[in-house]
């Protein structure tokens, strides 16, 4: 269990180096040198001053040790510094990182219990009615753009009905403590995390309904079913539990696009997490702030990864960690 | 083919897909002649609700502009970014996995590592990231696209090789001298096909939901208007104008509900054996 789990760490870092080394390329690619593009977004732009943060940056040195330069920060944790907001990109995204993990995790709970939950029906009740509605409305809920979906919640929970806010994380203003400060968070948080989580609901849905009818026929099954156990313990206990392998597989290979989903929602609703700071940095073209931002993302998901493969491991009974 | 086509005619979801993709590809194509209003021209007061004068029958937004013209000209774009970027995808995607498939080993291993670390990339921000870095224009929005899907192509491709190579026939045409390139070309890549065409219309709908995506977060070609960009432009005004958005997000929803349905279909067409288990 412990050398799997060092084995997949150490793989994640090299990743993490790999994307580390290919942000430096992708920052060196941004138009226009970038001492002057950073001399020009701190709003000064002489001849003196752009040579005095090549040097800080060390971009006069040659590039093999700027690299260098740059990954050793990155493994300090120094992202760079984001002139337009004057402040160090890391501390920018470390403010931002619990608000998108509220959001993200509420949204990949709720899609994960939703999703397997109605794939559960809709396997159970193969081919009649019920089966038809849930396959058709994942199948809808699969093809709507987030940004659209989001849009649709505010126009009919915000200005239709008026039951949510349409933005923010708190009531601005609102001062409120304890359990009312809770209370009004999830207010704030039920439209952009259902958003979120609608995508991927109906992708656990369709995964989950094709994987149980599939173990469905299987031997075991029948064997189960010849010891005379209950439908609902074999649907439980046989039936679900190695349905739920693929569908945890396909968690780990989605993280990456939950993150993506985020930038969009936390845009729409004012969110205050990363993926809002990420598309503050894309209207302001601030270079260091969006790679950084970049980084992060790619961290979350391997660290995601990771948890889903010990997960799998733990559900799946035939594999061991031995190997 | 003609097999195929029975099949595919058969489910339901293939032909609503195929009703859907040729009603989509007719308006890219012909709507622009037929509706010749430029999507950037002022042609009414802004904020026209729809259905109230016929001749912008899905009203204006806020500066005035043809919603429904945006829509007939978004099409275009939308399929063009689709098609194209998973077009790029497969040239790129194929040979990988065809490679790592066919010579296994050192080259498996490395062509294999290269392709988990563009798949363990948040594929969106990654998109983000590349398109705004190489500036918006429809060349960097299929480029970026084509980068973050080419990875399920590779390995999808590499499996379906794996399992051919080793099959009698390929042995023989090795036996008998045949080159490499001709092997992979000639005899494996044309009967590990279908799982990729099935794969390849998903990945069109997934494009165009990326694109919209991008145009949302206005990073569009700003020459060219895209139902993306007119969600975009019309979120500030939704609690006004809630056309605006509407309109072109069910242009979107119906195109990639569509190119589903056919993945759907081209599954059971291709796939019979699969197809009519568990339905």
């Amino acid at each position: 269990m412990l050398s799997f789990v060092a084995q997949r760490v150490v793989k994640g870092v090299i990743v993490l180096l790999a994307i580390v080394v290919l942000n430096f390329f992708l920052i060196r690619l941004a138009p226009g040198d970038p001492a002057v593009v950073m001399a020009g977004e701190a709003g000064a732009s002489d001849q003196i001053f752009v040579q005095q943060l090549r040097e800080k940056f060390g971009l006069d040195k040659p590039l093999p040790e700027q690299l260098f330069i740059y990954v050793k920060g990155v493994v300090t944790l120094d992202l760079g510094f984001s002139f337009r907001q004057q402040a160090p990109v890391s501390k920018l995204i470390l403010e931002r990182l619990p608000a998108t993990l509220l959001l993200t995790l509420t949204a990949f709970a709720i899609s994960l219990m939703l999703g397997v939950l109605f794939g559960t029906f809709a396997a159970r009740f193969a081919g009649t009615f019920l089966d038809t509605a849930i396959t058709v409305f994942a199948l809808i809920f699969y093809a709507m753009p987030i940004f659209w979906v989001a849009l649709m919640g505010i126009l009919l929970f915000s200005v239709t009905m008026d039951w949510l806010p349409s933005f923010g994380y708190e009531t601005v203003g609102g001062n409120f403590t304890g359990l009312d400060h809770v209370i009004d968070v999830a207010k704030h948080l039920i439209m952009p995390a259902m958003t979120l989580g609608l995508f991927f609901m109906a992708t656990y849905t369709r995964m989950t309904r094709a994987s149980m009818l599939e173990v469905k026929r299987l031997d075991f099954v029948k064997t189960a079913r010849a010891k005379g156990l209950s439908d609902a313990v074999i649907q439980r206990r046989h039936v679900l539990r190695n349905a739920l392998l693929p569908v945890v597989t396909l968690a780990g290979v989605h993280s990456g696009t939950l993150i993506g989903g985020a930038v969009i929602t936390e845009t729409v609703f004012a969110w205050p997490g990363i993926g809002r700071l990420m598309y503050d940095a894309l209207l302001q073209r601030d270079y260091n702030l969006l790679l950084g931002v970049f980084v992060i993302c790619s961290a979350m998901v391997l660290i995601f990864n990771l948890i889903t493969d010990l997960v799998y491991r733990l559900v799946d009974p035939r594999i061991e960690f031995a190997s | 083919m003609k097999q195929f086509w029975k099949s595919m005619l058969k489910s339901p979801s293939g032909v609503v897909g195929l009703i859907i993709l040729l009603l989509a590809i007719s308006v890219a194509v012909f709507g622009p002649l037929l509706f010749p209003n430029s999507p950037w021209r002022m042609v009414q007061r802004p904020f026209l609700p729809p259905f109230t004068l016929s001749t912008v029958p899905l009203g204006t937004d806020a500066l005035g502009r043809d919603v429904f013209a945006g829509m007939i000209f978004g099409a275009r774009v939308s399929l063009l970014v689709g098609l194209v970027s998973t077009l790029v995808a497969l040239i790129v995607g194929m040979p990988i996995g065809a490679m790592a498939g066919y010579f296994g080993g050192k080259v498996d291993d490395a062509l294999m590592r290269f392709t988990e670390f563009f798949q363990t990339i948040p594929s969106f921000a990654l998109a983000i990231v590349l398109v705004a870095i190489l500036q918006p224009s429809i060349y960097s929005i299929v480029a970026s696209i084509a980068v973050v899907s080419w990875p399920p192509v590779a390995r999808l491709v590499r499996g379906e090789v794996l399992s051919l190579r080793s099959r009698e026939y390929v042995q023989a045409a090795i036996v008998t001298g045949q080159s490499n390139t001709w092997i992979i070309l000639r005899e494996i890549l044309p009967n590990a096909l279908s799982p990729v065409i099935v794969l390849a219309s998903l990945m069109v709908a997934t494009a165009i939901l990326l694109e919209s995506s991008l145009a949302f977060l206005g990073l569009g070609d700003p020459n060219l208007i895209s139902w993306g960009y007119m969600v975009g432009a019309g979120r500030t005004v939704i609690r006004q104008a809630w056309w605006i958005t509407v309109f072109p997000g069910v242009a979107i929803l119906i195109s990639v509900l569509g190119l589903n349905l056919i993945g759907e279909g081209l599954n059971d067409a291709l796939n019979p054996r699969l197809s009519r288990e568990g339905r």
